[in-house]
């Protein structure tokens, strides 16, 4: 089975996010990055996959120079080539305009399966896999938990709301977004991280690509949120603070 | 038409899709009924399905006119057969704004059916400004972006359950007209085949009825450090939940998980330790009528929907408060 996995670098879960002087978007010196939650799962599916099934798993990821760094520990990880595409200006284009990219970068593999993360940290906008899968005309299936290679395609566990589940089956070449959760995350090991050296990282440019990067939807403004409630924030030290809302919990909340 | 088009859906209990239109379609319709106010347009609902008549009467009986898009082939949710109707629906329509409840169906297919009419849906939107610009969250809520669309084709939005109150539902003195929508789709085209929905593990921690709640997040850091939150549990007489990440490793059982994937909660007291309160989460849990959090994090968006809140380590703070609440039960 051929697989690509398409991945994202996103600021790290714990950074101290500000917003940059245009207002348009967050201050990125000083920022570190990791691999987006969600793709690390698909990335371990894939993985996974290719362990029953033989193949090879190639990640893709759309980006700066410094996502260069997440590409080469998903090499790390077991993916065994990359393809980087070169792209300064991410964060202008819409969700569209970044599915097209990916997908122009995906289709001359014609992989048999192509996976991402259901959603990324950052921008939050859940959508990039969808639309790859249209921009390729393949079928797809989103918040899957468990993939099963069958007979005519696959099998898989999607995720529905509060606690439900679902199977869909489904032909191959498809397009998947993976749920977090599915499976247990792997770390590279001190070989993998010596081997990754050694991998093919294909650089092409966003220009290279030649695709239409006129976007349709424009993010003019970023601000803080506002408070939709008052906070009574507990100072002091720990014991003191903790004192302080023991006494809120019986006297006003009423619960002791 | 130029006008809004609201898709609304289906309720959907215990997995099963209920004979009613759900909650958030409602909120959907009322977020489109902002738009058409501020822009003068009309508005018309849309339900996709096979057999939509009683649904189409529940929705014109409020003075909505409705279109049923109806087919045998629409039955059962697949996203090749949603696209494949409302792209048509929209084409026949040209709607100036699409409304969508912004649920995992709709996340499944909207966006696609968005780049088909070569547009981009603007999803999970919390608030709509003139112009119109809409909000949505970034930065796991740390963040709002305001966006808006520039394209000439119609504008696909969909919409975050909660963020707009729902009309209170009056029935108009005369039901709106119903029309019906017969889009062409042929069985080739569905090229997923969906599965009957059944539940996960069996249900063992019943949230839903609980009173008190404390809940753990990634802030715990390790499975080793769950009883530090257990001991805290204990003490208060609540039962233990979850945050996604901590059932995903593994550290508790996923009916401990509280958000949109696992359980909805409403109890007298919500207590979060170590979770910074993504979106996801949130959904779960801001009914609570009492809400604590402990993070270290002062800029976590848990602290804007939270009652009481302590700035610090919960591996000082947490213990500390196990021992106030023992004494102050004495």
């Amino acid at each position: 089975m051929k697989i690509v996995v398409a991945i994202k670098q996103v600021p790290e879960r714990d950074a101290q996010v500000r917003i940059n002087p245009s207002g348009k978007w967050i201050e990125e010196s000083g920022l570190q990055y990791a691999l987006n939650e969600s793709d690390a799962y698909a990335l371990e599916e894939a993985l996974q996959l290719k362990e029953k099934h033989g193949g090879e798993v190639i990640v893709v990821s759309a980006g700066p120079e410094r996502v260069g760094q997440t590409i080469r520990e998903a090499l790390a990880k077991g993916a065994d080539r990359a393809i980087h595409i070169d792209c300064d200006d991410l964060g202008n284009r819409d969700a569209l305009g970044v599915a097209r990219l990916l997908a122009a970068a995906v289709k001359p593999e014609n992989p048999d399966l192509v996976l991402t993360g259901l959603q990324s940290e950052d921008l939050g906008l859940g959508q990039t896999g969808v639309i790859v899968a249209e921009l390729l005309n393949l079928p797809h299936a989103t918040l899957i938990l468990h993939v099963e290679k069958t007979e005519t395609g696959l099998t898989v566990k999607r995720e529905l709301e509060e606690g439900w589940f679902q199977t869909i089956d489904l032909p191959t070449p498809a397009v998947l977004t993976i749920q977090s959760g599915g499976n247990k995350l792997r770390y590279a090991t001190l070989m993998g991280i010596k081997r990754a050296k050694t991998k093919e990282v294909r650089r092409v440019t966003a220009a290279e690509l030649a695709v239409d990067a006129t976007p349709v939807v424009i993010l003019d403004q970023i601000l803080l949120p506002h408070k939709q409630k008052s906070t009574q924030m507990l100072s002091g030290s720990p014991k003191e603070a903790a004192a302080a809302l023991a006494e809120k919990l019986k006297f006003e909340v009423r619960v002791l | 038409m130029s006008g809004i088009l609201v898709v609304l859906e289906l309720q959907t209990t215990s997995g099963q899709r209920a004979g009613r239109i759900s909650r958030i379609s409602w909120e959907a319709l009322a977020a489109g009924q902002k738009l058409a106010a501020a822009q003068s347009l009309n508005i018309t609902a849309a339900i996709v399905g096979a057999d939509t008549e009683s649904l189409a009467a529940e929705i014109a009986a409020k003075g909505i006119a409705t279109i049923r898009v109806d087919h045998p082939l629409l039955a059962q949710y697949t996203p090749d057969g949603f696209t494949l109707a409302l792209q048509q629906l929209i084409q026949s329509e040209s709607p100036t704004q699409v409304v969508f409840p912004h649920t995992y169906q709709v996340r499944d297919y909207a966006p696609a059916l968005a780049a088909r009419l070569n547009q981009v849906l603007i999803s999970d939107v919390v608030d709509i400004a003139p112009g119109p610009v809409f909000t949505r969250q970034l930065m796991q809520g740390r963040l709002n972006g305001n966006y808006r669309s520039t394209g000439t084709g119609p504008c696909l939005i969909s919409v975050q359950a909660g963020a707009f109150r729902a009309e209170s539902t009056e029935s108009a003195t005369t039901p709106a007209e119903i029309k019906t929508f017969t889009p062409t789709i042929e069985a080739a085209q569905i090229r997923t085949i969906p599965g009957e929905p059944f539940r996960g593990s069996s249900q063992s921690v019943d949230l839903g009825s609980a009173q008190l709640i404390v809940s753990v997040g990634r802030g715990i850091k390790e499975a080793e450090n769950i009883p530090i939150v257990q001991e805290l549990a204990n003490a208060l007489g609540a039962e233990l939940a979850a945050s996604r990440p901590i059932c995903d490793n593994g550290w508790l059982s996923m009916d401990h998980q509280v958000g949109s994937s696992g359980q909805t909660v409403s109890p007298k007291l919500y207590l979060a330790v170590g979770i910074s309160g993504a979106i996801q989460h949130l959904v779960g849990m801001k009914g609570s009528q009492c809400i604590v959090a402990i993070n270290k994090d002062p800029d976590a968006p848990i602290f804007e929907i939270a009652d009481y809140g302590i700035v610090g380590d919960l591996f000082e703070v947490v213990p500390a408060l196990t021992a106030a609440i023992k004494a102050a039960k004495q």
